[in-house]
């Protein structure tokens, strides 16, 4: 299996003052076309701003990051903008759905950047509302939906462009146990049907879910190990 | 390459909708920024209107005063300042016009003109404030004015003072409605003149006085029954068009013997021409295109720092709106554009709004002068707005796309 993602000695300092604060401390990771990966690990500990630098929202103050075997952090703001376009889905904790948009044009709106035609991003916006069950909740703004079915706009907005990887920062943060396992369950789908998952979490039973966690510390990774999953 | 350019249309618009719905969001605050450029767009078109009558008027009325045409007066036209200083300027009087005719060289036409209000009947039919004007048979080829019926009346009959009378057709439909006129008595006044002519409509000078409410009487019928002490004017035609300066010239010189000016004094008299009033209007041109341009400017430019300022406070109200754009993909290009194109509709709201209420304002000026708001100030308007949304836009689309997005994205 090819590497979507290759972190070698990656580094991101912030200044603060007088003091560097290492959000990541020279870390390697590659992640495989396929995985299903959780990341875990106590507050502070850089797994946002490792997500962000995955997710080439952020660039690296030292060290190499190839993504699908091009190097990224030489590329420029419209190029990461492309690559965020096309190959990388986000899920966060708080949705970041556009508050005055309908469920359809927040699903839409990466295929509007990627210069798709009116026709074609209606059919892949709605087929990818459907996907996650709200094909009857297309012209629902953000407000006059639930938590949860929120979180699956935001999925179907992050699988309509058919990215490399699935990127989720705490996507059960802000919902209850019952709708934070529905999301789950869909992610597994998601999983199952061949997508490239990764997704930052706190909790164990979550992380479980993962065919493999990679627990972080102060920047560094802590370990890094596959899931033992005797039913499956 | 196609899809490069098929992004960019989608993405405005994309950008195009939203800003619509930013500017619905927010009624209040866009109606209230966009009042700057309410105002300046109004005074744009306006100035643009006014200035457009104008020239309307200038064109209708100025060939009413002959290009070749010059008009010896007790007082220049247009000369306010320095009233009393000129006050005392003895009048024009036939001596003075006799002179004139016999001496000058380069007038092929000259004629005295005096006038007075005054009422006409035929009658039953009774006229007040028609105008009576003394003059010469040489005022109505002077004038280019002409008969449709009955006759002008002669040199002979203007100087021997025949009480003949030659009338405006607007005084004529009003004394005759529905008989003919030619060969009736009226009473100009308290005195009876027999109508012998009916003169062409001339229509009106400046849109505020009737040229036809007038009757023509011979100059020495005038003087002994309304007044022999009133002051004349002298009109005179230049045999050459090209030398109009050089009859000016010998006018002056007969009239400064006939009224024994000192050589170091100046005249007691002018002589005005076709020149003054062309000098009047483009002198009331720009000082209307100047005020107008004044607020035009400043309101705009006012209405250009409102536009800013929301547009700043806008940026930094969806500071998470560009966070989450940028992380599905939006270019630098893309928030640009954005902000831009909101910029710019709500500038371009506010000056169609602008022009809107423009429109009846306009037909108000139409009261004053005729006119009508020019199609070509419309679309000039259209452009300004939308020039002074994008400029005004520039800055905050700048800092908006500038964002970094995981800064943006933390932002609440
Ligand atoms: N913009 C920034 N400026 C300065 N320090 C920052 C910045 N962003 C993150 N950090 C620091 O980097 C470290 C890692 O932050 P990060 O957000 O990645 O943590 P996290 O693991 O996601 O925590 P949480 O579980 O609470 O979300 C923290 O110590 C944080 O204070
Ligand atoms: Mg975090």
């Amino acid at each position: 299996m090819p590497n979507v993602i290759n972190i070698k000695n990656l580094s991101k300092f912030y200044e603060m003052g007088d003091q560097t604060v290492h959000a990541l401390d020279n870390i390697s990771i590659s992640i495989d076309r396929g995985e299903y990966v959780a990341i875990m690990g106590p507050s502070g500990s850089g797994k946002s701003t490792l997500m962000n630098m995955i997710g080439c929202l952020d660039s690296p103050t030292t060290g190499l990051y190839q993504f699908n075997d091009v190097n990224v952090s030489s590329m420029t703001d419209d190029e990461l903008a492309r690559i965020r376009n096309k190959e990388i889905g986000f899920v966060f904790q708080t949705f970041n759905l556009l508050a005055r948009s309908n469920a359809l044009h927040n699903v839409e709106l990466p295929l509007i950047y990627s210069g798709m035609g009116k026709f074609d991003r209606h059919n892949r916006a709605k087929q990818s509302l459907a996907h996650v069950g709200l094909e009857n909740r297309m012209h629902h703004k953000p407000n006059e939906l639930s938590g949860g079915q929120r979180q699956r706009v935001a999925i179907a907005r992050a699988l309509v462009t058919r990215p490399s990887i699935i990127l989720a920062d705490e996507p059960t943060g802000n919902l209850d146990t019952k709708t934070g396992d529905e999301i789950m369950q869909l992610f597994e789908e998601l999983h199952l049907e061949g997508n490239t998952i990764i997704i930052v979490t706190h909790e164990e039973y979550i992380a479980e879910h993962a065919h493999r966690i990679i627990r972080v510390r102060d920047g560094k990774v802590e370990r890094d190990e596959k899931v033992l999953k005797a039913s499956k | 390459m196609i899809s490069k350019f098929s992004s960019l249309f989608f993405e405005l618009r994309e950008s195009l909708g939203m800003s619509f719905i930013a500017i619905r969001a927010n009624k209040m605050r866009s109606a209230l920024t966009t009042l700057g450029i309410v105002i300046g767009i109004v005074s744009v078109t306006l100035m643009g209107t006014a200035i457009e009558g104008l020239n309307r008027a200038f064109k209708d009325n100025i060939s009413k005063i002959g290009a070749d045409n010059l008009y010896v007066q007790k007082f220049a036209w247009f000369q306010n300042d320095n009233w009393w200083k000129f006050r005392n300027r003895k009048d024009i009087k036939m001596e003075h016009f006799y002179a004139v005719q016999n001496q000058v060289s380069t007038a092929n036409l000259i004629t005295p003109v005096v006038g007075t209000g005054i009422s006409v009947q035929y009658r039953s039919n009774d006229v007040a404030g028609v105008f009576a004007v003394g003059t010469s048979d040489q005022f109505f080829p002077l004038n280019n004015m002409n008969v449709e019926y009955g006759r002008l009346f002669t040199e002979a009959e203007a100087f021997g003072g025949r009480p003949v009378v030659v009338i405006g057709s607007e005084v004529a439909a009003k004394i005759f409605p529905q008989e003919s006129g030619i060969g009736k008595n009226i009473k100009v006044g308290s005195h009876t003149y027999k109508c012998i002519g009916i003169l062409e409509k001339q229509g009106s000078f400046l849109g505020m006085f009737s040229l036809d409410n007038r009757v023509f009487l011979p100059i020495n019928s005038f003087f002994p029954r309304y007044g022999s002490e009133r002051g004349i004017q002298i009109h005179a035609k230049a045999a050459d068009p090209k030398n109009l300066d050089e009859t000016a010239e010998e006018l002056r010189g007969i009239l400064r013997k006939a009224r024994r000016v000192p050589p170091n004094q100046e005249d007691d008299f002018a002589i005005n021409q076709q020149d003054l009033f062309i000098q009047t209007f483009n002198a009331i041109g720009l000082v209307i295109a100047g005020i107008g341009l004044f607020i035009t400017t400043l309101s705009l430019f006012v209405g250009a720092i409102g536009i800013m300022n929301i547009m700043f406070v806008t940026v930094k109200e969806r500071t998470k709106e560009i966070g989450i754009r940028k992380a599905i993909g939006a270019k630098r290009r893309t928030i640009l554009l954005q902000f831009l194109i909101e910029s710019s509709m709500l500038s371009l709201l506010g000056g169609l709004v602008g022009i809107i209420i423009s429109y009846p304002l306009s037909l108000l000026i139409n009261q004053i002068i005729p006119t009508s708001m020019p199609i070509l100030i419309v679309l000039i308007s259209i452009l300004i707005s939308l020039l002074v949304g994008v400029i005004s836009g520039l800055l905050p689309a700048m800092r908006a796309a500038k964002m970094d997005p995981v800064e943006a994205l933390r932002y609440e």
